[in-house]
């Protein structure tokens, strides 16, 4: 089906702008990891949301989500990996899933982390972002799964389960792939895995991965005053647009991404 | 001529014969092969008769996957009489390809 609006991002500039596109009715997908892995969820108090004196992290984003889910937001777990444009349609890879939309709003926090050395360079020759994508290339071979979020041990297992021989390296703090024009070896924490591939499984894609010709501004994503990025229905709004990082920054710029999706969608059918 | 589908037996033929070719390394199950598919063939017609576009389905043609060390789906690799110059990994805007395509024709 294709969606008015995908938000990619399930914190709480993502959640305020699906609450805000179905307040004019547009129809949303939000994608997102677990409610879990979110940032927010291990704060164990939010001092300075108006209203919410002391309310928790975990507290407030189950909200937003029961929220979302109240007001027909539809949700799907998971990581946006790649987008494409094609007449109109925004084309979102969500592991070997592909879903539709007419515009989208990027919501997807900040990535922590340089790359790796190596790991551009070995992209597709042994550097990998997704195992259910790529995994099949790899039957019968030696790989290491460098995790950083909770669903990392379960792709691990799926490369396991289809015939890979797993190493897997646990929120490692530095890494180097090495190997001339294809991976040779991984070496996490002073470890060395010699390796015919390496997945690396981060909570989020930096921006620019996802969507290619985005505009950046001192490592965060550039968004006008009405949140839009310049890409044809690309809206952006939270963390990933720059400081404060605080949650009431986030509903707000959220609000303003949706309703300015919103417009895009209703422009795009007068268009018609 | 239009969008080739290659296979291992007329792979080399086809490409060393070819000043400039483009070729889409895919698979039926991969999401963001099929979010690429529709860029491939629009630039098969626009590059008709100057660029040898087709794909690889890396299930049917393993051995072609390996020989070219494709390791991640969709890869596009660019050659010139059948050697190898410039590969582009994962799905990517038209212009990526294009811009490559201009400055080897």
């Amino acid at each position: 089906m294709l969606y008015d609006v995908l938000v990619i991002g399930g914190g709480p500039a993502g959640l305020s702008a699906a609450i805000n596109l179905r307040a004019r009715g547009k129809s949303v997908l939000v994608v997102s990891n677990p409610m879990e892995e979110n940032p927010l969820w291990k704060a164990e108090q939010v001092e300075n949301y108006p209203g919410l004196p002391s309310v928790s992290g975990a507290e407030l984003l189950t909200a937003l989500w029961r929220h979302a889910e109240k007001d027909g937001v539809e949700f799907m777990i998971g990581k946006a990996l790649n987008t494409a444009l094609a007449a109109d349609t925004w084309y979102v890879s969500v592991g070997s899933d592909v879903r539709e939309a007419k515009a989208l709003v990027l919501a997807a926090g900040i990535v922590r982390g340089k790359k790796f050395p190596g790991e551009t360079e070995l992209l597709g020759r042994g550097v990998s972002y997704c195992a259910t994508c790529d995994g099949m290339l790899y039957r019968g071979k030696s790989v290491a799964v460098v995790g950083y979020t909770e669903t990392a041990r379960k792709e691990a297992d799926f490369l396991k389960g289809i015939g890979c021989e797993v190493q897997y390296f646990e929120r490692p703090r530095t890494c180097a792939i090495t190997g001339s024009d294809r991976v040779e070896a991984v070496t996490c924490d002073g470890v060395t895995a010699p390796v015919d591939g390496v997945f690396i499984l981060r909570p989020t894609m930096a921006p620019t991965d996802l969507l290619p010709g985005l505009g950046i501004e001192k490592g965060y994503v550039s968004a006008d005053g009405k949140m839009s990025t310049g890409l044809p229905g690309v809206f952006a709004a939270g963390d990933c647009v720059g400081g404060p990082l605080q949650v009431a920054k986030a509903v707000g710029e959220g609000l303003v991404a949706g309703q300015n999706a919103a417009a895009y969608v209703d422009g795009l059918s007068r268009k018609k | 001529m239009a969008l080739q589908h290659f296979k291992t037996s007329d792979f080399d033929a086809a490409v060393d014969a070819a000043p400039l070719a483009m070729v889409d390394f895919w698979a039926e199950w991969c999401g963001p092969c099929r979010m690429l598919g529709p860029t491939v063939e629009s630039l098969a017609g626009q590059y008709d008769g100057k660029v040898l576009v087709g794909k690889v389905n890396v299930d049917e043609e393993p051995d072609l996957a390996r020989r070219f060390g494709v390791m991640s789906i969709p890869t596009v690799i660019f050659l010139k009489n059948g050697k190898e110059f410039e590969r582009k990994v994962g799905v990517m805007p038209a212009d990526a390809f294009t811009a490559i395509l201009e400055k080897n024709l």
